[in-house]
């Protein structure tokens, strides 16, 4: 457990003349939520694009299991097991929750589905997430909740044994139950062995949910810390700048 | 990934599947379904027996052998472009040039199989006018997914320009006959007795085959199957409506001496084409993802598939489809002139919206488009055999429409999907 999962260093990022990401370090580890907060414009977006493959990294060295990889497209970072649950979801209303969760990697028989199967395994997910929300697999998206639909993207994410999952804003537009079932379906996937990143401007989540918080300033990491080891009103501060990191005390 | 479930037995922490429980429970879901707003083709079914009762007590030609296979070969053409349309429905587009193209490819067809033209080979002239409907769908989907402007402009300006096209190929005021009888057999021959019995068995067979192999892989995965007496219900609903047309197509419907009867050739191809059709839209990759695009295409895109590609296939497929409803036409009609194939697209779009295909995308069948073409054309032939003026149709045929857009609508709002959009 000693070498992260992901493990960021001096990552930058430019558009044009605009520096986004100034030099980031970030890890996370297998088995934690990592939260990462920061104010709109911080550079949380473009971090995650990053790893995501969507937007590389113009400099700096990213460290998969200790090994240095290189970020270059969505099928590699998808390669080493590396999903992004957008905030939007990317669900299709029409369709149900097993065809959402195998959309573009469904299982073929002869150039068929083979619905039997991926029913399986869509069941054996949701049930290994502990979800008891949804009634059936074969229910349409357009049916369900808010926070059922994103159980829904959760789950599609692990589907094929996610090693990372990146989660943007996963409790915003929820009410209070639901932003309570979420989170303990983000601590349970957390619990299952999985490195989370969560992306969050709720404070209370972070604090419900999180090992570790990291903060982001106008591109540069000014805070990363063990939650256990500060407070709301600290990490406030740091997230607006009025108060500076004096280190960890790892 | 943890252990595998074994067959039918069901722990209460697991999720279902809709599939669990009797008969009973079966039905009890499928009516929730139906509450829910998922009717599908119900309302077109529904419309169309309303329809044919009344007719059948309008008018004493309605209800019979003759009538009947009238319908239906008058319906073909409707059904098979409106099936062609479903696969660019689905995504969320029109093809507003679907008449029009059958109408450029059966011109050239004529121009070169006919003894006055070219005199080509008419498997050959076939061959040509299909792909040139391949080619013609490409080139929507080139302009639709490639350069992206909606489909409603770039198929009104072919809608436009193929007429044109139309005319120059065929010549103005041009009339060509057809002349090869294996054409004009599609729609004015019939199949021996023996062979819409041999269709009807096939069909049943081909269905139980399917249900078995779709068991047997869910049986093999360990979840639950349906009920199987769902199944036999199924085939036996199959066998009697299946059994009372062919029945009916093979009683002698000839009005001289000479006794006309059989299936119509052309309702075979129809099904072939439907069977195949669905089994792609709902079986394999390709369908699925055209589904998911008419959904959300963003989703589509960001789960890694090629929108672009799909889109451009879908157009290809529903242009080739549009020239074969125009095989039948000029089958039907016996000739092919400049306005060929002009009038028929829009109420092609009406079959599909009848029949529950919706023209936001991502909802709707095969089978449903051919339900709602075949009510379309029981209005026409109904009306026709009532000697009403001719702008009754139009007004019913319209107002059925409007009707069934409205039930779209609503059961839209129930099914919760609209709500979001509006």
């Amino acid at each position: 457990m000693d070498v992260p999962i992901i493990e960021l260093t001096a990552v930058t990022k430019s558009f044009g003349p605009v520096s986004v990401l100034k030099g980031v370090a970030l890890r996370a580890r297998a088995g934690e939520v990592t939260a990462l907060v920061g104010d709109n414009g911080a550079g949380k977006s473009t971090l995650i694009k990053g790893l995501a493959g969507v937007q590389p990294y113009d400099t700096g060295e990213v460290r998969f299991a200790g090994e240095l990889v290189s970020l270059s497209n969505p099928r590699e970072a998808s390669r080493l097991g590396i999903e992004v649950v957008y905030q939007d979801l990317a669900l299709c209303d029409n369709l149900d929750i097993v065809q959402n969760m195998f959309l573009g990697r469904e299982e073929t028989v002869l150039g068929t589905f083979d619905e039997g199967e991926m029913e399986r395994q869509a069941s054996e997910t949701l049930r290994s997430l502990s979800v008891r929300t949804v009634k059936s697999v074969r229910q349409k998206v357009s049916s369900l909740s808010g926070g059922q639909r994103q159980t829904v993207a959760i789950a599609r994410s692990v589907l094929k044994s996610a090693k990372v999952v990146i989660l943007d804003e996963p409790t915003a537009a929820l009410g209070v139950a639901q932003t309570e079932q979420v989170l303990a379906l983000v601590r349970r996937l957390a619990d299952s062995g999985v490195a989370v990143i969560m992306i969050s401007h709720n404070l209370i989540d972070v604090f419900a949910v999180a090992d570790h918080i990291n903060v982001l300033y106008l591109g540069q990491m000014v805070a990363s810390v063990e939650t256990s080891a500060t407070n709301s009103s600290d990490v406030v501060g740091y997230i607006t700048g009025s108060k500076t990191y004096m280190g960890a005390s790892e | 990934m943890t252990t595998h479930v074994t067959s039918g037995v069901r722990s209460d922490d697991m999720i279902g599947s809709g599939q669990e429980g009797t008969i009973g429970d079966q039905v009890r879901a499928y009516l929730q379904r139906l509450r829910g707003g998922e009717m599908g083709a119900l309302p077109a079914v529904a419309g169309f027996f309303v329809l044919a009762i009344l007719f059948s007590i309008l008018s004493p030609f309605f209800l019979t052998e003759r009538n009947f296979a009238n319908l239906l070969t008058q319906a073909a053409t409707l059904v098979m472009l409106a099936m062609a349309l479903v696969f660019v429905i689905l995504l969320g587009e029109i093809d507003l040039s679907a008449g029009v193209t059958s109408g450029v490819a059966m011109s050239l067809f004529v121009v070169l199989s006919n003894p006055g033209g070219l005199n080509m080979n008419w498997i050959l002239a076939l061959v040509v006018s299909l792909l040139s409907g391949v080619l013609i769908g490409a080139f929507i989907g080139f302009f639709v997914a490639k350069v992206g402007i909606p489909s409603f402009v770039v198929t009104l300006g072919l809608f436009l320009g193929f007429q044109g096209l139309q005319l120059i190929i065929i010549g103005s005021g041009g009339l060509y006959r057809i002349q090869q009888p294996e054409i004009l057999a599609i729609q004015n021959s019939n199949l021996p007795e023996w062979g819409g019995w041999a269709m009807l068995v096939i069909m049943l067979l081909v269905s139980l085959g399917m249900a078995f192999l779709d068991r047997r892989r869910r049986t093999r995965a360990g979840v639950v199957n349906r009920t199987i007496a769902i199944l036999w219900i199924r085939l036996a609903v199959i066998a009697v409506v299946g059994g009372v047309i062919v029945g009916l197509l093979n009683q002698n419907r000839g009005t001289g001496f000479l006794a006309v009867s059989g299936v119509p050739i052309v309702v075979p191809i129809t099904l072939v084409v439907l069977f195949l059709g669905t089994l792609l839209l709902d079986r394999t990759k390709f369908g699925r993802y055209i589904y998911a695009i008419g959904g959300n295409a963003e989703a589509a895109r960001r789960a890694g598939i090629k929108v672009v590609g799909i889109k451009w296939a879908a157009f290809a497929i529903c242009s080739t489809l549009a020239v074969v409803s125009g095989v039948f036409s000029a089958s039907k009609v016996g000739s092919v002139d400049a306005a060929f194939g002009r009038d028929i697209v829009l109420s092609g779009v009406a079959a599909a919206v009848v029949g529950g295909v919706s023209l936001f995308g991502g909802r709707g069948r095969l089978i449903h488009a051919a339900v709602g073409a075949l009510v379309i054309a029981v209005i026409t032939n109904g009306l026709g055999l009532l000697n009403l003026p001719g702008g009754v149709n139009f007004l019913v045929t319209g107002g059925v429409l409007i009707l069934a857009a409205t039930v779209d609508a609503v059961s839209r709002v129930r099914a919760g999907g609209a709500l979001s959009r509006r």
